[in-house]
């Protein structure tokens, strides 16, 4: 047996007066996923706020298929689907109190959408006509994020730059598990521990980074042991059970405003959908796994729960769709009219002020748009 | 712009280096928001002391020594500014600052495109760049045209003392991200100097002209930025043993650019000689080169020429006097202006 293969044998003689930082145990993760509904503890949770996790899970479930719809009838470029991660969706909007800040990533429109955007604002960068289509201190909401994890250390610098103004406002920054392997995600939970900033990392593990599985992805017992080695706790949870979700992440949430710096935040869930409408998930998963999965459903789990403790029935149900179907029809009919543009509005937010080179490259496109004007006005 | 703190009129002897760092400190005491960032800013006070008594001053909190880590540096100096803060990044070599490229293109220079206006990023980089202190690998790049190639950016690079602390000033009370690019081997030229003067601070994107031509005959602009400035004020200096008569163009500022400056002193003399240390192919004369020509070619008397850095990767530094732009190289060039007409009518002198 060599050293390495001895636990605890291997030990690095340390420097006089050496002490680990902390103790690694209640930093660490536990082994499975936690589950609260359809455990004893869930009679603890209040049924207000389970009312409103449902009538969220099931608005965000129709939105989703909406917005899917959309794409193929050419009104949205593309959309990311999260059906299937609902829960972490709906948890990660509702969790945060007014004065807080979500970083969303480009799946995460249903997020932003149950923080109070409005779904067509949310869906812009998806439609095209811009970048992104509120302004993120309205809901503070940050722009939907296409790179993959450089959200986060944006996350923790406001957390930070909050935390030097005496304000006690917290962060979630949101991230798939594809994104934990680029350098962003190690950057930004190494300044957020170090700094002990008040921000909070939610990574919905959906499976797959577009094709690649998890097991490719990292070698890591569970992308939550990553917090240990950044000094912050790693917290595993059940992606589907949208009780266990917004627990965790409501008690990250309070550590954080408390002073307790930031926390990581693994949920397992999975991407029912393909990556996007441009993705064939045939390729690299077979239908059996998702149809595991479509068993575990976030809206049958959290049903379920509530008819036990009768705080649903089927006009509950009911209620909850209608308004999921007001949402879809008020969305389909608002994305179905076309987007009014004003090219000119290309220069107008690069700079404070226009260069000189743009000043002379916007006379040259005013110049375009007012011939293309006078052809068209000639053929009428 | 406020002015800086205390009476300080009189013009005393001053470094880069020191006008730098006093610039920061102004900054700092008229505006609480601006925050100073970066690897070893803090204690050490920078590796070029720039920031040397900063966090004394100010307290940590608002000179940080971070982790080392670029991206994240700058990635959590965007999140600060959105909560209003006036974030100055220090990158400790040009080199270094290359794992900020993603936040930088993705993020610090779109952010305000992106949000229609909503979030602009009053963030400014300084970056020390360029050689000639014997640097190793990796600390003596000239990496502006990477900046430049990039919308939203200012990119500002100054020559002098006053302009040091001038367009330091300016770069932080810009709403906009500012890539300050400072000379490393100009920090420690000397220039009599005053920090209580407020008509020092240049507004970003105005060059000047920083030796004006006479009028002699044989005249040609030297174009240049940066460490190069003064390499083109001695061979302009130089070349008036030639017969040539030099105006020297200090652009100040790459992004955006003084077309009118430029052009105008280009009418004047005829010729134009672009010089920096960066490489040649694909580098910032091309562009000026090139606009120059666009403007001015009724006014040319010879093609606008480049004296450039060799294609190369920076070279280790006991080669570096090789490649760098020297006199020598800036007058061959100017030589070579004596286009056609003024070989065959042997008109030199």
């Amino acid at each position: 047996m060599t050293v390495l293969e001895q636990p605890g044998a291997y030990r690095p003689t340390p420097p006089p007066g050496w002490q680990p930082r902390v103790e690694a145990a209640p930093l660490l993760p536990d082994a499975e996923p936690y589950r609260l509904l359809g455990t004893a503890a869930a009679a603890d949770i209040s049924p207000d706020l389970l009312t409103r996790l449902h009538r969220e899970l099931v608005r965000g479930r129709r939105y989703n298929t909406q917005a899917t719809a959309l794409t193929r009838q050419g009104r949205l470029a593309v959309y990311p689907s999260s059906t299937g991660q609902e829960a972490c969706q709906v948890a990660a909007g509702l969790v945060l109190e007014d004065r807080d800040w979500l970083f969303p990533s480009y799946r995460d429109t249903l997020a932003a959408v149950v923080r109070g955007l409005d779904p067509v604002d949310a869906l812009t960068l998806l439609r095209g006509d811009w970048h992104s289509g509120y302004d993120p201190h309205e809901h503070r909401v940050a722009p939907l994020c296409t790179p993959l994890a450089t959200q986060l250390p944006h996350a923790v610098g406001l957390a930070h730059a909050a935390r030097l103004k005496g304000d006690d406002v917290v962060a979630l920054a949101l991230v798939g598990d594809g994104g934990t392997s680029e350098g962003d995600f190690h950057e930004a939970l190494n300044f957020a521990a170090v700094w002990h900033a008040p921000v909070v990392f939610l990574v919905q593990n959906n499976g797959f980074a577009i094709s690649v599985p998890l097991a490719k992805q990292t070698a890591a017992p569970s992308l939550a042991h990553k917090a240990v080695g950044y000094g912050m706790p790693g917290r595993l949870v059940d992606g589907n059970d949208v009780a266990a979700v917004h627990q965790v992440l409501a008690e990250a949430v309070r550590r954080a405003r408390g002073g307790g710096g930031p926390t990581l935040v693994e949920a397992v869930t999975y991407r029912i959908d393909a990556h996007t409408n441009a993705d064939d998930a045939t390729r690299y998963r077979p239908d059996s796994e998702v149809e595991a999965w479509q068993a575990h459903d976030p809206i049958a789990l959290l049903e379920d729960a509530m008819r036990d403790r009768r705080l649903l029935d089927d006009e509950g149900v009911r209620a909850a769709r209608e308004s999921a179907e007001r949402l879809a029809a008020d969305l389909r009919t608002r994305m179905h009219q076309d987007a009014v543009l004003d090219p000119m509005e290309l220069f107008e937010h690069v700079y404070a002020d226009r260069t000189g080179q743009l000043r002379e490259q916007a006379a040259q496109l005013r110049a375009e748009l007012d011939a293309e004007a006078g052809d068209s006005g000639k053929g009428e | 712009m406020t002015t800086a703190i205390g009476a300080d009129t009189a013009r005393k002897p001053a470094t880069m280096a020191q006008a730098l760092g006093r610039a920061l400190r102004d900054a700092m005491a008229a505006d609480p928001s601006v925050h100073v960032l970066g690897e070893d800013v803090g204690t050490l006070g920078g590796v070029f002391r720039i920031t040397d008594g900063l966090a004394k001053e100010f307290g940590e909190d608002r000179c940080t020594d971070t982790p080392l880590a670029e991206a994240g540096i700058l990635g959590t100096a965007v999140g600060m500014a959105m909560y209003g803060l006036r974030p100055v990044v220090e990158m400790q070599f040009d080199a270094f600052a290359y794992p900020s490229f993603e936040q930088l293109i993705s993020h610090v220079s779109r952010m305000r495109n992106r949000t229609r206006g909503a979030m602009p990023m009053p963030i400014t980089v300084r970056v020390p760049y360029g050689g000639g202190i014997g640097g190793v690998e990796h600390h003596s790049d000239s990496s502006e045209i990477y900046y430049m190639a990039t919308p939203g950016l200012h990119v500002v690079a100054p020559a002098t003392v006053a302009d040091a602390y001038g367009l330091l000033r300016a770069a932080i009370a810009s709403d906009d991200p500012v890539i300050f690019l400072e000379p490393k081997r100009l920090y420690w030229s000397k220039a009599d100097w005053s920090a209580d003067a407020p008509e020092q601070v240049p507004p970003i994107g105005r060059a000047v002209v920083r030796r004006p031509a006479t009028g002699g005959r044989q005249s040609a602009t030297l174009i240049s930025y940066g460490p190069s400035v003064p390499v083109c004020l001695e061979a302009a200096e130089a070349a008036r043993a030639e017969g040539w008569d030099l105006e020297v163009v200090d652009l100040r500022s790459l992004v955006p650019f003084d077309d009118d400056t430029v052009c105008a002193s280009v009418r004047r003399t005829g010729r134009a000689v672009v010089v920096h240390e960066a490489t040649g192919f694909g580098g910032p004369g091309g562009e000026i080169a090139a606009r120059v020509t666009e403007r001015c070619f009724h006014h040319l008397e010879a093609p606008v020429l480049r004296v450039a850095g060799f294609d190369i990767p920076y070279p280790p530094p006991m080669l570096e006097r090789h490649h760098l732009p020297g006199v020598d190289r800036v007058l061959d060039a100017v030589a070579r202006l004596q286009w056609e007409s003024e070989w065959t009518e042997g008109s030199a002198v």
